[in-house]
C-alpha cells in the first residue's frame, strides 16, 4: 500500500474512525442492556454483595494506605507553602479540599482501576476463553444478566464508598503530618475545615464525580473482558487497553465535571 | 409422520463464513430424531461451527437451521432461551463454572432454570452424577477434576434439565484410554437411558463410528456423505475412504496449497 499518498491516510482515517463508532455503539448497546438487568438483581442479593466483596471489599487496604500518604503529604506541601503567607490556619480547608473535590475522586477512581477493573476484565476474559460464558448461554443463562450486571452495579456501589473511605483517611493523615508532626494547632485543623467544606459543593459533588468514575471505569472494564479476543494474548490487551482507556476517562472526565461544578 | 422419522435438526441449503473465510456452501443436513449422531470431519472443516449454528450462537449467511420445530436463525432472544432448555451441551474445554463446585455446577441450569424445591435439586444433582460414576466428587472444585472427570461432570450438567437435544464438541479429544472409554460408553448409554437425540462432532474415527446410528462427514465446505457406520465404512468414495483409513494424501492434499517450489526455492539462489 502506497503510504504516501494522502488519500491512503484518509482512507485509513476513516476507516478507524468508524472502527471506533462501531465499537461505542456496541458497547454503548451492551452498557444499557446492563442496565437493564439491574432490577432482576433484587431477587439475587447475593450475586451482587459477592461482587461488592470481590470489587469493593477487596480495594479497601490499598485505598486506605493510599489515602493516608496523599493527606501527609498533602499536609506536608501545604504547610511550607502557607507557612510563608502566616495562613498555615488555612492547611486543613486545604487538605479537606483538595481530597473531597478532586484527589479522593480521581486517585480512588484509578486504584479501583488498576485493583478491581483489571481483575475483571481478566476474569470475564478468561470466561469467555474457558467457553463458560458459552456454556451459560447454552444452559439459558443469559451472561449479561448473570456476570455482567452484578460486577456493574458492584463497581458503581462500590467507587463513592472507597472515595468517601480515601478522603476520610486523607484527612486524617493531613491531621497527623500538620497536628503531631509539624505543630499545627488541632482545634484550627478541624475548625477550618468545618467552616470552609460545603456539603452541596464540595462534598456532594465529589461523590458525583466518583459515581460517574464508577460507572466508567467498571463499564469499560466488564466491556473489554466480555469483548475480549478469546486468547492469552487477547486478554493481555485487553487488559491494558482497561486500564488505559479507564485512567484517561477519568482524568477527561474529571476536567469536564469539574468545568461543569466548579464554574461559578 | 411418526416423531420417531421425524428430523430434530433439519440444516437447509445454509451457506455461513467466519471473517473472510467461507465455512459451508449450499449444506443440506438431516439429523433423525432419538440415537447419536455422529458429524466427522477433517480439523477445520466447520463441525463446531455446525453445533454453533444449531444452538442459534451463530446464524447462518442464507438458509434455515430447524431445532426442535423452531426455526432458530428468527427467533427472538428470549425465545431462543427458552429452546436451549430443552438443549444440553457439552463442551470441548468442558467449561466449568471455575468459581463453581462439582455438585453447584450439576445444579446450576436447575436452580437457574426451573423453580425446584432444594430437596428435589440435591437428589436430581446426586443421581446425574451417581450416573457419570462422580457423586463422590460432588465438593471437589473444578481445578481439582482430571479432564476425563471434568468431562464427566459436563456431561452430568449437560443431561441435568433431560433435554431432548443433546450437543457433543469433541467429547473424546485429550483424554487417557480410560477416560475415553467411559466418555464413549456414557454418550451412548445417557442417550439411550433418556431417549434423546445426541449430536456428536468428533474427528475421532474409531469411538464416533462405534457409538453412532448415523454419521455425516463434512469437508470442503459442503456435505461429503452420509449413512450408517457401515455404509460409510463400505463406501469408495475417495474422501470417505481418505478420512476413516487416515490416509496422508488424496482429496485432502497434503501440501498446503502453495507457489511453485521449484521457484520459490532458486528465488533468491
Amino acid at each position: 500500500m502506497n503510504t504516501a499518498n494522502p488519500a491512503v491516510w484518509v482512507q485509513r482515517i476513516g476507516a478507524e474512525a468508524i472502527e471506533l463508532v462501531g465499537r461505542l455503539g456496541h458497547a454503548t448497546v451492551f452498557l444499557l442492556k446492563s442496565i437493564g438487568h439491574f432490577p432482576s438483581l433484587l431477587r439475587r442479593p447475593s450475586l451482587l454483595t459477592r461482587q461488592i466483596y470481590s470489587v469493593g471489599v477487596l480495594t479497601v487496604s490499598i485505598t486506605v494506605v493510599a489515602g493516608a500518604f496523599v493527606g501527609m503529604v498533602l499536609g506536608f506541601q501545604g504547610y511550607y507553602t502557607l507557612i510563608d503567607f502566616s495562613a498555615e490556619s488555612s492547611l486543613g480547608l486545604l487538605v479537606a479540599l483538595s481530597l473531597t473535590r478532586e484527589l479522593g475522586p480521581v486517585l480512588s477512581a484509578l486504584l479501583y482501576t488498576g485493583r478491581a477493573g483489571s481483575a475483571l476484565t481478566a476474569e470475564i476474559g478468561l470466561m469467555k476463553t474457558t467457553e463458560q460464558l458459552a456454556a451459560l448461554e447454552m444452559m439459558a443463562v443469559n451472561p449479561i444478566r448473570r456476570v455482567i450486571s452484578p460486577r456493574l452495579l458492584a463497581g458503581i456501589i462500590a467507587v463513592p464508598l472507597l472515595c468517601a473511605m480515601f478522603t476520610l483517611v486523607g484527612i486524617l493523615g493531613g491531621y497527623f503530618a500538620s497536628v503531631i508532626q509539624l505543630g499545627v494547632d488541632s482545634g484550627v485543623y478541624w475548625s477550618s475545615i468545618a467552616d470552609g467544606v460545603d456539603l452541596r459543593l464540595d462534598i456532594m459533588n465529589g461523590m458525583i464525580k466518583s459515581v460517574v468514575f464508577g460507572i466508567l471505569v467498571t463499564w469499560i472494564a466488564v466491556f473489554e473482558g466480555y469483548d475480549s479476543y478469546p486468547s492469552a494474548e487477547g486478554i493481555s490487551r485487553a487488559t491494558t487497553r482497561t486500564v488505559v482507556t479507564a485512567s484517561l476517562a477519568i482524568l477527561g472526565s474529571d476536567y469536564i465535571l469539574t468545568a461543569l461544578m466548579f464554574r461559578s | 409422520m411418526s416423531e420417531q422419522h421425524q428430523s430434530v435438526v433439519a440444516i437447509e441449503a445454509v451457506d455461513f463464513h467466519f471473517g473472510q473465510k467461507k465455512i459451508y456452501t449450499n449444506v443440506t443436513i438431516q439429523i433423525p430424531s432419538h440415537g447419536v449422531s455422529v458429524i466427522m470431519g477433517p480439523s477445520g472443516c466447520g463441525k463446531s461451527t455446525l453445533l454453533n449454528l444449531i444452538s442459534g450462537r451463530y446464524k447462518p449467511d442464507r438458509g434455515k437451521v430447524r431445532v426442535l420445530g423452531c426455526e432458530v436463525n428468527t427467533l427472538r432472544e428470549n425465545d431462543l432461551f427458552q429452546l436451549r432448555r430443552r438443549m444440553g451441551m457439552m463442551f470441548q474445554s468442558s467449561a466449568l463454572l471455575t468459581d463453581l463446585s462439582v455438585f453447584e455446577n450439576v445444579a446450576f441450569p436447575l436452580r437457574e432454570n426451573t423453580d425446584l424445591p432444594e430437596p428435589l435439586i440435591r437428589n436430581l444433582v446426586l443421581m446425574k452424577l451417581e450416573q457419570v460414576g462422580l457423586r463422590g466428587a460432588q465438593d471437589h472444585s473444578p481445578s481439582e477434576l482430571s479432564g476425563g472427570m471434568a468431562r464427566r461432570v459436563a456431561l452430568a450438567r449437560a443431561t441435568a434439565m433431560d433435554p431432548d437435544l443433546l450437543l457433543f464438541d469433541e467429547p473424546f479429544t485429550g483424554l487417557d484410554p480410560i477416560s475415553l472409554g467411559i466418555i464413549t460408553k456414557l454418550v451412548r448409554e445417557i442417550t439411550d437411558a433418556l431417549r434423546t437425540t445426541s449430536i456428536v462432532v468428533t474427528h475421532d474415527v474409531e469411538e464416533g463410528l462405534s457409538i453412532a446410528d448415523h454419521v455425516f462427514l463434512l469437508g470442503r465446505g459442503t456435505l461429503l456423505a452420509s449413512g450408517t457406520p457401515q455404509e460409510l465404512l463400505d463406501s469408495n468414495q475417495p474422501e470417505v475412504r481418505q478420512f476413516l483409513h487416515g490416509l496422508p494424501d488424496g482429496p485432502v492434499p497434503f501440501h498446503y496449497p502453495a507457489n511453485d517450489y521449484r521457484g520459490q526455492i532458486l528465488e533468491h539462489s
